[in-house]
């Protein structure tokens, strides 16, 4: 089950999963994908991890779509765990993703470990506004009604940690949505410069909950 | 084979004259291999040690001729000092020098360039000497390896690698003989098979005469429950004062620095005692070791780090606080006791609960009936046999040919196949996955018939990664100041994580207040005479023999217990008076709330791994029935579930089609098979170690193990690494066939009790730390109360 709150006077669901949606605008925003993050570590000479995150990802992806059928879909920046993973990316999950984008409106963000266009299909952005919100990969402190990834962050909740959304009056910032992906945890100094006082984290997990910040 | 007439002459003058096993090593010098069994105290390092003195003589010739390999680094100190006597007293110009974890850079890298005579190391510092590309010249002159304490060596994976290495040792140095030194056994030819399946001598040293050993009895009982055994302080100190050295044994570190702790506020006369465990700072143990031998402390307070054959001073009285769990480790431990050959060890058991008392009897019963205990091991492991690849591969290119030949020779893995050592070669190659991603990416390359890494560079990352031993994360504890500050030992990484400033634990025996994390470094200060918050850092757990736990159930048999101290006697009677005492042929099952929660108790007496597999399947059944189980505990006699809602009828639980039905799917998901993940994959080499000062603090690119694990079930369930962790489940963690037997010996016979409260008998697992929780509707239900809770709490509700 969903959490709804708003930002900025808008009304948004954090999904259990850890994607975005805005029903107004049926718009569906996931950050951090890092598709091709095994295929990255073995390239670069690291562990041979199980090549199976992109598949797993999509998968994921592909539920969220099918239950909110969304028109518009930003991913929100690392996208792809470097350039040479987007064109590692394998004939299956390029098919799937072709598919997924099919006939919808899509954005990529470009994010620090993906900077620069995909040869993927979609739009390629630094940021996107739709009134009244902004859409970046890294949160700017001197902005405000912004909606942003890049950090994980995580939260503990009774000895278990979890991806969680953060979320005080200025801006959301969206937990990784990718398989291989760890997190920050959210005493770490970044996030607590960052956000303000009375901030929420909203947990993923089966249901979307809200603890504070 | 003789001994050179200089040491002859220093044995002479000493009035030492050697042992007939002693002599009889001598006599089999040129045995390819031989296992030697004697009592501690009977001189079997020594024994290992002759041939070499006798081979080396008085003009040695340069380079490495024997090894010795123990499973302690405080060991090979030991040694050190205890072989340099004889060797120094008769002028002999042979060098002995140790290799750890401790040894120094340059220390290390000289005796490479130039090895002693004698090396003393362990196993995890022979995998990084064999891994380099030198190890050829290194081991050319080799002759002989000593392995000590081999049997415990045995019970684990480094035992295993260690084998493996011995073989690529032999393959070194073709005429090399091996001798293995353990003190206590229950099936010599296995162990003697283990060390080499060709052909392996046994010696069997005379065993000397029975142990002095007793109960601890005290004035005032032991608790209802807990450990630690700090209700004896009295009479413990009592006893030091009458002996001349005493040793006392604990079985966790934690519970270790708490007696420590005590002992020094009611240690009135100022008895020099000191405390030695592994998590303490190395200069900390030194310090201990030093006076230890030098005579000056009347008691050390220590744990395992002290079982294996340290021999320092006159120890004429150990004493064990709390039970054994296990009749091998109590004789070990005996064994530190009056270290003359030929005169009996005196030892004195404390048990530290009521329940502790039961066991303690039993234990006292079979070391009197000499039956020791032991689990059969399987066949070696392979994630341990991908790492031994790894290590091989970067000590430069190998045939895969040559490689499988040498481990077939090697005692645990004679039957290994060759394509399951395929499976292993194509995992460290290629990961082994079902989708061939990695091809163009492979770790090791096939060039020439031969195999090799495919980046030189990963050479270094493979030697970080090597050993079998998968410590909790620890990190260092230093005294807060300008210059760096004292070091004090170490503490599990989540425990430090429950820290805030201004709290108070115990290391080393003294309260210190966490003042904060600096650089992967705990920083404290010195904090005196405040109640200090327990240190939880890695104790090990030991788990009851089934020996022992068999004993302990025919006790609860009789009718009254003229043996057992009078409150433990009360205590049973109790028991028996609330509710029940298990019996064989029945099982007992308590229900009872406590502590706002719902308890279900379930006695089965099946051993430890047993208890905690039936807990994750009946578990498995209550979840299913809608009674929100939110964890459990098990111990080799009983299993302790708790629940949001009561269970009103046991039988169902207990259906074995049923559980056996949810074997393959509950046990995929748990806690306690990623836990096995885990050390699988970190030893196969798939996931790193993360290493002190080298680890990232950028979290997010770091992930959980449980992520790859969860993948890996979903789109590879046959990857090699889940057959792996498969097969140590079902060999060690889930002992599923031992739930049949006694489910098939109490068949119907199933007494489920619904109590008030907590009894007698369930009032120990309370105190059980290994607490497994259980990620299902229960916990749901808790988290999503926690966070309404908070929110109200907070007025954002």
């Amino acid at each position: 089950m969903h959490h709804a709150f708003t930002l900025a006077g808008e009304m948004l669901h954090a999904l259990p999963s850890g994607a975005l949606f805005w029903p107004a605008q049926s718009l569906l925003c996931v950050s951090d994908l890092h598709f091709g993050k095994s295929e990255r570590l073995a390239r670069r000479g690291g562990s041979l991890l199980p090549p199976y995150e992109t598949r797993a990802t999509l998968e994921k992806l592909e539920a969220d779509i099918d239950r909110t059928s969304p028109a518009r879909v930003i991913c929100l920046g690392d996208s792809f765990d470097d350039l040479a993973a987007a064109d590692g990316l394998e004939e299956a999950a390029r098919l799937r993703l072709a598919r997924l984008m099919a006939g919808r409106d899509w954005t990529w963000i470009e994010g620090n470990h993906d900077a620069g266009p995909v040869e993927i299909g979609g739009t390629h952005r630094a940021t996107v506004t739709l009134r009244p919100l902004t859409f970046r990969h890294i949160a700017d402190p001197s902005q405000s009604a912004e909606i942003s990834g890049h950090y994980h962050p995580k939260a503990r909740l009774k000895g278990t940690a979890r991806p969680c959304f953060l979320l005080d009056a200025q801006r959301l910032i969206l937990p990784a949505y990718g398989t291989y992906t760890g997190g920050l945890p959210t005493h770490d100094s970044a996030l607590q410069s960052l956000m303000q006082k009375g901030a929420l984290a909203i947990l993923t997990g089966p249901r979307a909950l809200p603890i504070p910040f | 084979m003789h001994l050179p007439a200089p040491l002859t002459d220093w044995l002479a003058k000493k009035g030492w004259t050697l042992h007939p096993h002693q002599q009889q090593m001598l006599d089999r010098a040129a045995t390819p291999a031989t296992l030697l069994i004697a009592p501690t105290g009977g001189g079997k390092t020594l024994a290992g040690f002759l041939p070499t003195l006798a081979e080396l003589g008085t003009t040695p010739p340069p380079g490495l001729h024997t090894l010795y390999i123990s499973p302690l680094k405080a060991l090979t100190a030991d040694i050190r000092r205890n072989l340099r006597t004889p060797v120094e007293g008769a002028s002999l110009p042979i060098r002995i020098e140790d290799r750890t974890g401790d040894t120094s850079y340059t220390q290390r890298r000289r005796q490479r360039a130039d090895p002693p005579h004698i090396l003393l190391t362990t196993p995890e510092s022979l995998a990084l000497l064999l891994s380099y590309e030198d190890a050829p010249k290194i081991f050319q002159s080799l002759q002989r390896v000593v392995i000590d304490e081999l049997h415990a060596l045995a019970e684990s994976k480094r035992g295993d690698q260690l084998m493996l290495l011995l073989s690529r040792l032999e393959s070194l140095s073709p005429n090399l003989r091996r001798v293995g030194l353990s003190a206590t056994v229950e099936d010599p030819p296995a162990l003697a098979r283990y060390l080499s399946p060709t052909a392996c001598d046994i010696l069997q040293a005379d065993p000397g005469p029975d142990p002095d050993i007793a109960m601890l009895e005290t004035e005032a009982p032991p608790p209802w429950s807990g450990g630690g055994g700090r209700y004896a302080m009295r009479a413990i100190l009592d006893e030091v004062r009458r002996h001349r050295t005493t040793l006392i044994f604990h079985n966790t570190r934690a519970q270790a620095e708490l007696f420590f702790h005590d002992l020094w506020l009611q240690n009135d006369e100022g008895l020099p005692i000191g405390i030695h465990h592994g998590s303490l700072a190395r200069e900390q143990r030194e310090r201990v070791e030093a006076a230890m031998a030098a005579g000056q402390l009347r008691a050390v307070v220590c744990t395992g780090s002290l079982d294996l054959g340290i021999d320092w001073g006159d120890v004429d009285l150990v004493i064990q606080v709390g039970a054994p769990k296990n009749v091998k480790r109590l004789v070990q431990r005996i064994g530190r006791a009056n270290h003359r050959y030929n005169a009996p060890s005196k030892a004195l058991i404390l048990p530290a609960n009521r329940f502790e008392v039961v066991e303690c009897r039993a234990a006292l019963d079979a070391v009197r009936d000499h039956t020791l205990d032991g689990e059969p091991r399987g066949p070696g492991p392979r994630d341990v046999l991908c790492q031994h690849i790894l290590m091989t591969a970067a000590s430069g290119p190998f045939d895969a040919n040559d490689l499988f030949t040498e481990v077939k020779r090697t005692g645990p893995y004679t039957t290994l196949t060759r394509p399951e050592f395929d499976a292993c070669l194509d995992f460290c190659a290629t990961g082994g996955y079902a989708l061939r991603a990695y091809d163009k990416w492979q770790r090791l390359l096939e060039k020439n018939g031969r195999w090799q890494l495919r980046d030189p560079r990963n050479a270094a990352v493979i030697r970080q990664n090597l050993g079998t031993i998968i410590d909790t994360e620890t990190l260092k504890v230093r005294l807060r100041n300008r210059l760096g500050g004292t070091p004090l030992g170490e503490v599990e990484e989540g425990f430090a994580s429950t820290l805030t400033p201004g709290d108070t634990f115990l290391i080393g025996g003294e309260i210190v207040r966490y003042e904060g994390l600096r650089e992967m470094t705990v920083e404290v200060t010195r904090q005196p005479g405040r109640d200090p918050k327990v240190a939880t850092f890695n104790g090990t757990k030991f788990a009851t023999s089934t020996l022992l736990t068999q004993r302990i159930l025919e006790i609860f048999q009789a009718d009254s217990w003229p043996d057992l101290p009078a409150h433990t006697a009360q205590w049973l009677a109790l028991q028996r008076d609330v509710s029940r005492l298990p019996q064989p042929d029945r099982l007992l099952v308590e229900s009872f709330p406590h502590d706002g929660r719902e308890h279900l108790c379930i006695y089965g007496f099946a051993g430890r791994n047993a208890m905690q597999t039936l807990a994750l399947l009946v578990t498995k059944v209550m979840e299913d029935q809608g009674l929100a189980p939110l964890g459990f505990t098990a111990t080799d006699y009983a299993t302790l579930i708790w629940c949001l809602d009561p269970v009103t009828d046991a039988a169902p639980l207990f259906d074995l089609d049923r559980l056996r039905e949810g074997l393959e799917t509950w046990l995929g998901g748990n806690a306690v098979m990623k836990r096995t993940f885990r050390a699988t994959a970190i030893i196969a080499g798939l996931i790193e170690r993360s290493h002190q000062g080298r680890r990232k603090t950028g979290r997010q690119a770091t992930f959980s193990s449980d992520i790859l694990y969860d993948t890996l079930r979903k789109y590879d369930p046959d990857h090699l690494l889940l057959q792996v962790t498969r097969e140590e489940a079902e060999r060690g963690l889930v002992d599923f066939s031992r739930i049949e037997d006694m489910l098939a010996r109490v068949g119907n016979r199933i007494d489920l009790i619904r109590l008030p409260r907590v009894t007698p008998l369930a009032a120990p697992l309370f105190l059980e730390p290994n607490k497994i929780p259980i990620h299902g509707t229960g916990r749901e239900r808790m988290v999503e109360d926690a966070a309404r809770r908070l929110m109200e709490e907070a007025g954002l509700a």
